[in-house]
């Protein structure tokens, strides 16, 4: 490369766009109540799940979009997506080796071995392609432990009674359009039980890759941590890159016991469209856990790469006394993506506590808002929180924005919030690079300082590709 | 030093550069050889600062004519950063702050790129730690300096220190030091002084970019050039800096007038 300027360094091609071949089972486009009992029979449902959809999907029919974020895009058509689509192949299979050949492979390309002799030594995955999950690892090894670990479709047969006990009890099917939306439609996703006094022996995470154009993705999670259990769950996502718009709308719910803590750590890197904003997911997530029991714990940790629009608020419902709530977030967007992501915390208990630490970055044309609320009620004697917004502009046509909401019906309780917003310039990493740092290592520096009070509460192994992955988002953004 | 029979470190010919639309380099002409040292001189805005940043390969100017070989190859044809790994280095007018970064660890990227370029191992952090202490003797600094950001809140004259610094560090054959002298005061112009000539030695060659002539009382040039209008209009030996102490850039106009060009129209 001869005198490039950074922003001539192309821009590095998403290195997740590849579609894979296979052949798919989808049903007809359109949503309508015979599509949702379609979804249902097909995945052999109990009555009681059929007519929680049917519910959902009658309350969805009642409500209107959400408009307050700070996002623009064109009105969806939700009769032109597909809700079901599954790579062809009989059942979910027992062993591994009889998955087929071209799934797993996808998934090795994607970083995620998932075969007996490659797959990550102390990392279970739950592998989902499209609306299905395609295999779990480490199932029998969990079991021994009490640990159920499977997909939702899976959990709906062999655990009716847990699933029904606490489905839509942490985010109820009207709580929000897109929350009514998958209640009605969800395809599949991941569920965990970890039960009474264990600490999960691994690390769980769960692999989201949507593969056919026109199909939306509709996951479900639902992880329950019973009295003194503990977990550290973390999601990864990757989509092929198509020029047209595919609707993500995800719910997570989490129940989290007396002394119980889950940690729910999630590395977004959906397609994000390409650099003139053409095509892209549009994620519209729901993600909420109830700190039911006293001194119980939820931490949430995202690093949000992809998407061209992101909508997303993981929560914290700090009900049991002393229970602890934390939201750690880093956003990056460029070229035209869109984010508005951002927390809740609601304080009922007393003594309650959380801490949100935001950092937002933002490059090209990108728009980048944290929107968050802290609510004290009026019994949350003692309730503390800790907010730390910061955001970084890369070049002059990026736009951050913070959006603090805070609503106290409790004098005795103390809410804190600090913001910043800072810059890098092509002067400093023309700097850096006229020291012998490369590019993506400059900027990666950079971004890795701002972002080091986040990535510090990744699982060890993911911290160091969300640096890197930061850097590659960035390449070509600055000059 | 001068040896005719010296390698040939950097060659510039006929150099042509532009900034967005302005023309500021119209022909610059230079040759260096390892063991000399040049002084680069000449009225503010005459494109002094232009040239060492073409050199170091800022993204912002588009070179439009002519060529620079650097140990025999084309350095246009080479990024920035591999520049630096191959011994070429800027030592800013304005080093800039990079708030986040630590200026230990960006130090020892830095150290460590040049040394794989070289075929070196890499320092670990104790390792590095052992040889920028020692460094630190040539500029005389704090080492609480290498706890905080890069430049941030540096006096102006910590910054250039900071400056001599990752040359002491970096070891470049070729070292082009842009006013490293302005802003310091008499104590600290003598240390990054003697810091200068110790790293100057007879494989390697300095271009010291300055405006006044006590540096050149401390580091002797083997060469001082005159730039005017984005080339360079004089060369003389060091005598040529005393001269100009005397007469100032007034003959510059006159001569840039015989060229047939308007002082105004170049400036
Ligand atoms: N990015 C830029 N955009 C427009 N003009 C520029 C730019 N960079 C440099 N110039 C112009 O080019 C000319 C040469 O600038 P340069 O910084 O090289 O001068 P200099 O010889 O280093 O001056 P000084 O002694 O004041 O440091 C000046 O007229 C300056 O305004
Ligand atoms: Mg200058």
């Amino acid at each position: 490369m001869s005198t490039a300027t950074v922003g001539d360094l192309v821009s590095q091609p998403y290195k997740h766009g590849f579609v894979t071949d296979i052949e798919t089972e989808k049903i007809a486009k359109g949503l309508s109540e015979d599509v949702v009992r379609l979804i249902s029979s097909k995945k052999s449902e109990p009555e009681f799940l059929l007519a929680f959809r049917l519910r959902a999907y009658r309350q969805w029919l009642q409500m209107q979009s959400p408009d307050w974020a700070a996002l623009g895009y064109p009105q969806i058509d939700y009769q032109n997506i597909i809700y079901y689509a599954a790579p062809k192949q009989q059942e979910k299979k027992a062993s591994l080796d009889e998955v087929d050949p071209k799934l797993l492979e996808t998934f090795e390309k994607l970083g995620i071995p998932l075969s007996e002799q490659k797959r990550l030594s102390n990392v279970a995955v739950d592998a989902v392609f499209d609306s299905v999950s395609i295999a779990t690892t480490y199932r029998e090894k969990l079991a021994e432990h009490g640990v159920i670990f499977c997909s939702i479709s899976e959990a709906v047969k062999e655990y009716p009674a847990l699933v029904e006990k606490y489905l839509g009890t942490v985010i109820p099917s009207n709580d929000n359009y897109f929350a009514a939306l998958n209640s009605a439609v969800f395809s599949d996703g991941s569920f965990v039980f970890i039960p009474k006094g264990v600490t999960c022996p691994m690390e769980l995470s769960t692999y989201f890759r949507i593969n056919s154009a026109d199909t939306g993705q509709f996951e479900r999670t639902l992880i329950i941590a019973e009295d003194g259990a503990s977990v550290s769950y973390l999601e990864g996502c990757t989509a092929p890159m198509f020029d047209t718009n595919q609707l993500h709308a995800a719910v997570v719910e989490l129940v989290v016991l007396e002394d119980a803590s889950i940690k729910y750590s999630t590395v977004q890197n959906w397609y994000a469209g390409d650099e003139n904003g053409v095509g892209g997911i549009y994620n519209f997530v729901t993600k909420r856990g109830q700190c039911r029991g006293d001194r119980s714990h939820i931490s949430w940790t995202q690093v949000e790469t992809g998407s061209a629009i992101t909508w997303k608020y993981p929560s914290c419902v700090l009900q049991g006394a002393d229970s602890v709530g934390e939201f750690y977030s880093v956003a990056l967007t460029n070229n035209y993506q869109q984010a508005d992501t951002g927390t809740k915390m609601i304080h009922v208990g007393p003594r309650t506590r959380s801490t949100i630490v935001s950092k937002g970055i933002s490059a090209g044309h990108s728009s980048n808002s944290y929107r968050g609320l802290v609510q004290i009620g009026p019994k949350a004697v003692g309730a503390k929180n800790y907010s730390q917004c910061d955001s970084m502009l890369i070049g002059d046509q990026a736009a951050a924005n913070t959006y603090p909401y805070i609503r106290s019906q409790q004098p005795d309780s103390s809410v804190e919030h600090e913001a910043s917003t800072c810059r890098i310039s092509a002067e400093q990493l023309f700097y850096l690079q006229s020291r012998g740092i490369g590019f993506e290592e400059a900027v990666s520096m950079m971004v890795s300082g701002f972002c080091r009070d986040v990535f510090n509460q990744l699982p060890m192994e993911f911290a160091a590709e969300a640096d890197k992955l930061l850097a590659l988002k960035l390449e070509g953004s600055v000059g | 030093m001068i040896r005719p029979d010296a390698p040939v470190l950097l060659e510039i010919t006929g150099l042509h550069a532009r900034v967005e639309e302005q023309q500021i380099l119209n022909g610059v002409n230079l040759i260096v050889r390892s063991g000399e040292i040049h002084a680069v001189m000449g009225r503010n805005g005459s494109g002094k600062s232009t040239l060492s940043k073409v050199l170091a390969g800022h993204p912002a100017y588009t070179i439009t004519e002519g060529s620079i070989t650097y140990l025999g190859s084309d350095l246009l044809e080479l990024a920035p950063e591999q520049r630096s790994r191959l011994g070429l280095f800027l030592g800013f007018q304005y080093p800039v702050e990079i708030p986040g970064v630590s200026n230990l660890e960006f130090l020892r990227v830095s150290t460590n790129a040049r040394r794989a370029q070289r075929g070196e191992e890499e320092l670990d952090t104790f390792a590095f730690e052992d040889l920028v202490r020692e460094r630190l003797k040539v500029v005389q600094m704090d080492p609480a300096f290498l706890n905080r950001s890069v430049n941030e809140g540096f006096s102006g004259g910590e910054k250039k220190r900071n400056e001599i610094l990752q040359m002491a560090l970096l070891e470049p054959l070729v070292a082009i030091l842009d006013e490293t002298d302005s802003g310091l005061d008499i104590d600290a112009l003598r240390i990054v002084a003697d810091g200068v000539n110790q790293l100057a030695g007879p494989d390697n060659a300095t271009l010291l970019i300055t405006h006044y002539q006590r540096l050149l009382d401390l580091i002797t040039p083997d060469y001082v050039h005159v730039m005017a209008a984005g080339r360079i209009l004089r060369t003389g030996g060091k005598e040529l800096a005393l001269e100009l102490e005397r007469t100032g850039y007034e003959w510059v106009d006159q001569e840039l007038a015989n060229l047939g060009r308007e002082p105004a129209e170049v400036l």
